[in-house]
């Protein structure tokens, strides 16, 4: 604890945004969802809720904004005249998008949430003092904070259903920050037995739940840096890029058949989902 | 008209400030209850919230900051009239400030305590609030120094203790009037430890002045940053809104026009309390009038200036966003606002009103909810129209426990403000002096002019 340690543990773990000047070795985790392949099924939503110890807050408290789901599906509708207004709704699953130049990180006052060597955005709970700045400047509004202490609630795991809860995962008490962290204890454990082999982990050994529990397959997750994973295939075909923030689909003119884009890149916090446009009726 | 008559004695100024302190009538204590009632209601609503989470206060996603947030800058804001006033005036040889400055000094420090109670407030986890302190631990972490939170924290940290320090060290030479004038006690004995052995020698006095003026230098770049600090915020974040780089002047100009306006508001009080006519003039309150109108149409021009570069700025969502300020849920505060920080004002621009006590009073309180109003707008509309689509479909109140908090940090600044003022002497006696004489020395000077212009004097 001294300035030397300031000064030289600074400069070790706050680099060039995004990856420049240290690119991924062995890992940089990501994720391809399709929404042409989504049904809004909502299982992923719930496969997170049962890995990561999510409380469910009661109908209430969702109404009220409080909600816990650290992937969401939203729904849109396109407004045409259409004869029935809530028929036809496409689906968006959500979650923290481990932005490689997340807003949230440089922003937390006691350092809660950093960014891993692995390309993930972490979020320390001891740490956090529920400031809630990180939520505020996150563009997608994925960070989701414990405003009641859901552990000693009534109704939240009410009798035996705590003992669905993951041992690998801490519960959360009140007025700390929470998202989503790709499964990092699935990752943690994973790279753990690969590294005790003495190799990297290979494609789909690791899965998160929302991925493992997504029927249609619409959740491609993996290893960016593995030119053999799925995950980074479907990015290659898709001609996006990790560190730029114009891709090849939005300098085409007139349309492009290419359908992989990330959210408000404009914004350049460089996320690590990609989705994959929603084919439409007219394109056919 | 005279900021203050020549001819008043040494022995009366004393007298006449020195009766402040004496023991307060009936009306005090009515007041000090309420006051300490305003807090314990604060107090409540805390307590409800520390125990049972941040949810009481009816904040959620994405609307996760509200009132504490708005306050907070309010307070800070307000602690800006005391540095303006002793040290920015101080260094422009504005005579008119002495006998207001020290009330207006008190005002900064117990603003910039409230203020720090909302930082309090607002976390999740406030008993980790220590983590954000750079001291050696056992984590070897140290705060996150990118962060303006952070940079708040030590901002106003260091603010506070050098407006302590300015108010105290400026106090030193009433102090020792008060220790020489006060009868044995507890106060003697308070006044004797505070004034220092001051004795008013001539080194005495030409070391007061150098260190008065050499922490005045300091204060003024530091309030200015601190406020800048408290903009950045925002600033630095990205949110449409937020993003804009005339934050910081804006907020300045509006913590000055906040101070300005608590000046004059407890200016009236003081004057009309304690009985300080002679020393609280017309003239005087006329000139801060007019600096407040001054700096009203300055927040007026950076408020447009904000408009303005969001109108033809290139972001279609922060054009949405404020568009959302003037006729979304939020219209009637917004509006309010500008009515109460643009329109209100105007009538300082009228002579016949600047001298009038009750519409002066009323405008000074309008200004300040107009402040509060327009902290509490940069706030919550933005979270209300971000970037995400999915966090449009519902709107966000502020629950009781907010508004109690609030409630209770007006109660808690009353409650510091007014022991102040009994304790201490809320007008400097010896730059009321100093005032008199060189209005008297002015006074004589005008007149050998006149004498020797064979017109005669008086």
């Amino acid at each position: 604890m001294s300035v030397t340690t300031l000064l030289e543990g600074w400069s070790d773990w706050r680099h060039e945004h995004p990856i420049n000047d240290q690119p991924h070795n062995p890992y940089k985790w990501a994720m391809s969802i399709d929404l042409d392949a989504c049904t809004g099924c909502n299982a992923c939503s719930v496969a997170c809720y049962a890995e990561n110890n999510l409380p469910v807050v009661g109908k209430e408290k969702y109404a009220h904004g409080q909600v816990m789901h650290w992937l969401r599906i939203e729904r849109y509708w396109d407004e045409d005249g259409r004869e029935f207004p809530d028929q036809g709704a496409r689906f968006l699953p959500m979650m923290c998008q481990q932005c490689e130049a997340a807003p949230c990180e440089t922003v937390c006052p006691v350092g809660a949430t950093n960014h891993t060597p692995d390309g993930l955005n972490s979020q320390i709970y001891n740490r956090c003092i529920g400031s809630r700045y990180c939520s505020a400047n996150c563009p997608f509004k994925v960070r989701y904070f414990n405003w009641y202490d859901y552990p000693t609630t009534d109704n939240v795991w009410p009798a035996e259903m705590n003992q669905q809860l993951n041992p690998d995962v801490t519960v959360r008490g009140k007025g700390v920050m929470e998202k989503c962290t790709f499964c990092v204890q699935r990752l943690r454990e994973a790279e753990s037995n690969a590294k005790s082999q003495g190799r990297v982990v290979r494609d789909g050994e690791v899965q998160t739940a929302c991925q493992q529990v997504c029927l249609p397959g619409a959740i491609t997750f993996g290893n960016l840096v593995d030119p053999e994973s799925k995950v980074h295939k479907k990015w290659q075909a898709q001609q996006v890029e990790l560190a730029k923030d114009v891709q090849a689909k939005d300098k085409e003119e007139g349309g492009s058949k290419l359908r992989g884009y990330r959210i408000l890149e404009e914004l350049r916090p460089y996320p690590s989902v990609m989705y994959l446009e929603r084919v439409r009726d007219s394109a056919i | 008209m005279k900021d203050i008559r020549e001819d008043i004695a040494w022995a009366k100024i004393n007298k006449d400030v020195l009766h402040s302190l004496e023991n307060p009538r009936k009306m005090f204590w009515v007041m000090l209850v309420v006051a300490i009632a305003m807090v314990g209601v604060g107090v409540g609503c805390e307590a409800y919230q520390y125990i049972t989470g941040m949810g009481v206060a009816n904040m959620d996603n994405p609307h996760v900051w509200g009132l504490y947030i708005a306050s907070f800058i309010f307070w800070i804001g307000m602690s800006h009239s005391g540095t303006l006033l002793s040290a920015i005036l101080h260094l422009m040889h504005a005579d008119w400030r002495k006998p207001i400055y020290r009330f207006a000094e008190a005002m900064t420090t117990f603003s910039l305590m409230t203020a720090g109670l909302f930082v309090f407030v607002h976390l999740g986890r406030a008993w980790q609030v220590y983590y954000a302190i750079p001291y050696p631990n056992e984590r070897g972490i140290w705060p996150n120094f990118q962060s303006p939170l952070l940079w708040d924290a030590m901002a106003i940290f260091t603010y506070l203790s050098s407006s302590i320090l300015f108010l105290y060290v400026g106090m030193i030479p009433d102090l020792a009037i008060c220790r020489d004038n006060m009868n044995p006690g507890w106060r003697k004995k308070l006044y004797t430890a505070l004034a220092l052995g001051w004795e008013g020698t001539d080194r005495q006095w030409r070391n007061f002045r150098v260190t008065y003026l050499t922490i005045a230098c300091f204060l003024i770049p530091l309030a200015v940053s601190v406020h800048s600090i408290v903009a950045s915020d925002f600033a630095m974040s990205q949110q449409p809104g937020w993003h804009i780089t005339s934050f910081p002047p804006y907020f300045v100009a509006g913590a000055l026009y906040s101070g300005c306006a608590a000046i004059i508001t407890l200016f009236i009080i003081l004057r009309y309390v304690f009985r300080f006519e002679e020393y609280m003039t017309l003239p005087i309150l006329k000139k801060i009038v007019r600096l407040t109108f001054a700096i009203s149409m300055v927040w007026t021009y950076l408020n447009m200036i904000e408009m303005a570069s969001v109108w033809y700025g290139h972001d279609p969502v922060a054009k949405d966003t404020l568009l959302e300020r003037m006729y979304g849920p939020y219209a009637p505060f917004w509006w309010s606002m500008i009515f109460c920080g643009s329109i209100v004002p105007l009538i300082m621009a009228f002579k016949r009103f600047q001298t009038n006590i009750p519409v002066m009073f009323v405008v000074s309180l309008l200004l300040n909810l107009g402040m509060w109003l327009e902290r509490w707008m940069i706030v919550s509309p933005t979270f209300a129209h971000g970037y995400y689509p999915w966090t449009w479909d519902h709107d966000q109140w502020p629950s009781f426990v907010q508004w109690g908090i609030v409630f209770g940090s007006f109660g808690w600044f009353t409650l510091l403000f007014m022991g102040f003022c009994k304790l201490f002497p809320s007008v400097s006696m010896y730059e009321v002096k100093e005032m008199v004489y060189h209005r008297s020395l002015a006074t004589k000077a005008a007149a050998g002019k006149l004498e020797a212009a064979g017109k005669g004097a008086h």
